[in-house]
């Protein structure tokens, strides 16, 4: 990871991450989200970005990407009382070196006729889409790693954001090549 | 086989061996009180649905069994989460069911609705919300599957009335994998190779102590702990929750450890260079401040729980597992091991502990005439009771005294509430050890004001026949707090005081059905408890006026580092 992805994660340039990831695969029933929240708040966690959503075609059970603040807590304590709770499957710890993180960002901005065109050429440098056009604004999607959303957020900072809402990253395991 | 969906409950509850429950009906749980009448199990209508809870508790902690508890929605729910919460922190198996408004009322702030599975998520093992009638019998086998596995613990079954009139085909789950719990794979064997590790720091430790935790009785392992214990030649200190897992009176053991624990166990503890940790959790009120404690122990940490290695005390060697399973282990390490000696030759180690003993027994000023020491009640009591009586404690100054001054030599002959603390618990629980073992005298010790929380339930015990014997050691006040106020805040007693004769604890007992007597002196504490001795078809309930001002001996204060026990006054001036 070079200095400039690490400069955008909550460990600063420490050289040492202070997140780590967590997918935890859990049955899908009424509650569990709750369960998983309650217990992470309980325990005195921090939680720093969570996304959930059905993983088979069935919804027998959902993965939960939890980003955890390492520092408000050992991760293995985490890990060992999140594995306690009954709907929990299996849990897979990721640290962001060995992880393909994604993340979806929506944000509709503030255009007057001079910087529409700006904004739509900065969309096209980072590869986003226009999702939706009004008259003074236009909503723009951009999905990728997390420190390049980082950046186009940054870049927007000289426009007026009107909505801004992201995800919370998505993440599994880098594959092995050898 | 059609049943109601309250008759499937019932039904499930009889399929997995319950012989008694605990309860109080309501709206919402009404329809299953019917098919109770028809059914083998005993119900025990209680006045308060705490007492139900705690009764069984008391049931599940001296039989090893599930207890079980049934209450209504709403208020009779939310009555029950102190048990819950009480039984959490003990590991203790509990079956809750409690009623629930109709699952198309649910959500709407319907008459007596309280989301009490979302209450109990953080209190509970795991908690169910039963939404379809097929899914009855299955939960309930779950319920008691988890309930009673790994690290026990209470679950609770929300039952909404629509489901409880709804009707199914029976069945009845043959097999865990049939329970739908794909995420529950509880532990037992401990791995090997740690095993090996572990009895290579044993052998090879100077000065080592067992520390002995609650754990050990879940795992029915007191046996192989003596075994264990008995081999090595290993001092034996038992936690408040394990009181009886090593008998008081074998020479090896050295009492309880903990902020007001025996001299002793504390100091033998601190000075250890290995601590073999048998289902504990170095809880704070063992290990004083966590930094100071047993600076240079090693740590051999078992406990059926993964995530209680490492929580507060880095271990040298965890091991997951089942206690009892894990100690045989450990024993056929040492065989395998051929004729190596499986300790270091510890009389060195012996010496210190014996001078400890010699120097800071427990101890409490005799003084003839003036007020009754609750110690010497706890003593009196403990002589003339037959050794397996079970005792069951309340929480505060007489719990501490119960502990110190009973002497425990059985497994399952002592019932408190440990990691809650919670007052009250005393008379209710003591009520369900009774139920669950008739054939035992069963004695309550407990306080004035833990008396008064729950004392209603002696109602149910008279109702029920169920002759338990309750010590209230009366010392008018709210002692431990008392005691903390007159230590650290310069003796400014604030709302502490609670009065020796409002209420009058006689009348109160013989209105409730109970025999009442009253020790004043201490000649008068021999006959009293020798009367209540006699007694066998009714609940005693003895009102023992104790002296005020006696305090708790040993202490270490709070945060304090157990290096800087506190002795009694009497004992202070000696070497240590």
């Amino acid at each position: 990871m070079s200095p400039a992805q690490l400069s955008s994660l909550p460990g600063g340039r420490t050289g040492k991450p202070r997140h780590h990831i967590l997918s935890v695969l859990v049955e899908n029933k009424a509650g569990v989200l709750s369960r998983v929240a309650g217990l992470f708040s309980r325990r005195g966690f921090n939680i720093y970005s969570l996304a959930v959503a059905p993983t088979d075609e069935n919804e027998h059970f959902s993965r939960i990407t939890i980003v955890v603040d390492v520092e408000s807590a050992p991760l293995e304590q985490v890990i060992m009382q999140l594995d306690k709770l009954v709907n929990v499957v299996s849990i897979g710890e990721l640290s962001p070196a060995e992880a393909v993180e994604r993340e979806l960002l929506l944000v509709t901005v503030h255009v007057g006729p001079t910087e529409r065109s700006q904004v739509i050429q900065l969309v096209g440098v980072f590869g986003g889409d226009v999702v939706s056009v009004g008259t003074d604004r236009i909503t723009i999607m951009l999905a990728g790693r997390p420190e390049k959303i980082d950046d186009f957020e940054g870049l927007l900072e000289q426009y007026t954001v009107v909505e801004l809402q992201r995800t919370g990253r998505v993440a599994l395991p880098k594959l092995d090549r050898h | 086989m059609q049943l109601t969906g309250a008759q499937a409950l019932i039904k499930s509850l009889e399929m997995q061996g319950v012989d008694v429950m605990f309860g109080l009906p309501g709206g919402a749980i009404l329809p299953v009180y019917d098919p109770i009448i028809d059914s083998s199990i005993r119900h025990i209508l209680v006045r308060h649905e705490q007492g139900a809870g705690h009764m069984a508790e008391g049931y599940a902690m001296v039989t090893g069994k599930p207890g079980v508890a049934m209450v209504t929605s709403g208020p009779g729910a939310t009555n029950i989460v102190t048990p819950l919460a009480n039984a959490y922190m003990d590991s203790t198996p509990l079956v809750v069911v409690s009623g629930q408004v109709a699952t198309g009322s649910i959500g709407t702030d319907a008459f007596q609705e309280c989301d009490i599975t979302g209450v109990t998520m953080g209190i509970t093992k795991h908690n169910w919300l039963i939404k379809d009638v097929d899914d009855i019998p299955r939960v309930v086998a779950a319920a008691f599957h988890v309930a009673t596995t790994g690290r026990p613990g209470p679950v609770l079954i929300d039952f909404p009335k629509d489901i409880a009139n709804a009707t199914m085909e029976w069945y009845w789950p043959t097999s865990v994998d049939d329970l739908d719990l794909p995420g529950y794979h509880p532990l037992t064997v401990g791995d090997p190779g740690l095993v090996r590790q572990a009895a290579e720091l044993i052998r090879s430790a100077h000065r080592p102590v067992l520390y002995v935790g609650g754990g050990v009785l879940k795992a029915r392992a007191a046996e192989a702990l003596r075994v264990l214990a008995e081999r090595t030649g290993i001092p034996v200190v038992t936690t408040l929750m394990a009181r009886g897992a090593f008998p008081d009176s074998h020479p090896q053991c050295l009492g309880m450890p903990g902020m007001h624990g025996h001299y002793t166990a504390v100091t033998a503890m601190q000075r250890s260079d290995l601590l073999i940790s048998l289902g504990a959790r170095f809880d704070d009120r063992v290990t004083g401040k966590i930094s100071a404690f047993a600076p240079d122990a090693k740590i051999i940490h078992v406990d059926i729980d993964p995530a209680e290695l490492g929580k507060v005390r880095q271990a040298d060697v965890g091991i997951a597992g089942d206690c009892r399973l894990v100690v045989e282990e450990l024993l056929s390490a040492m065989d395998a091991s051929g004729d190596a000696p499986v300790a270091q030759d510890l009389a060195p180690w012996w010496g210190q502990i014996h001078g400890w003993q010699e120097q800071f027994p427990l101890y409490y000023d005799h003084a003839e005439g003036g007020a009754i020491k609750p110690q010497m009640v706890v003593e009196q009591l403990r002589d003339a009771a037959p050794d397996d009586a079970i005792v069951v404690s309340g929480v505060g100054q007489h719990q501490m005294w119960a502990s110190q001054y009973w002497q425990f030599d059985y497994p399952y002959t002592w019932v408190n509430s440990g990691g809650a603390g919670t007052m009250g618990f005393a008379v209710p629980a003591s009520i369900g050890a009774k139920v669950g073992r008739p054939d035992r005298t069963v004695w309550a010790i407990d306080g004035d004001g833990c008396f008064q929380m729950t004392a209603q339930e002696l109602v149910t015990a008279t109702a029920e026949q169920i002759p338990v014997k309750i010590a209230i050691l009366n010392n008018a006040y709210l002692g431990m707090v008392r005691q903390w106020q007159e230590m650290f805040y310069e003796e400014r007693y604030s709302e502490v005081y609670l009065s020796p004769d409002l209420p009058d604890y006689v009348k109160w007992a013989e209105a409730m059905g109970c025999v009442g007597i009253r020790a004043e002196s201490p000649e008068d504490v021999g006959p009293a408890i020798e009367k209540a001795n006699s007694i066998d078809d009714r609940p005693v309930v003895v009102d023992f006026r104790t002296d005020a001002f006696e305090k708790v001996f040993p202490m270490v204060a709070a945060g304090q580092s157990n290096d800087d026990i506190v002795v009694h006054p009497d004992q202070a001036g000696r070497a240590r």
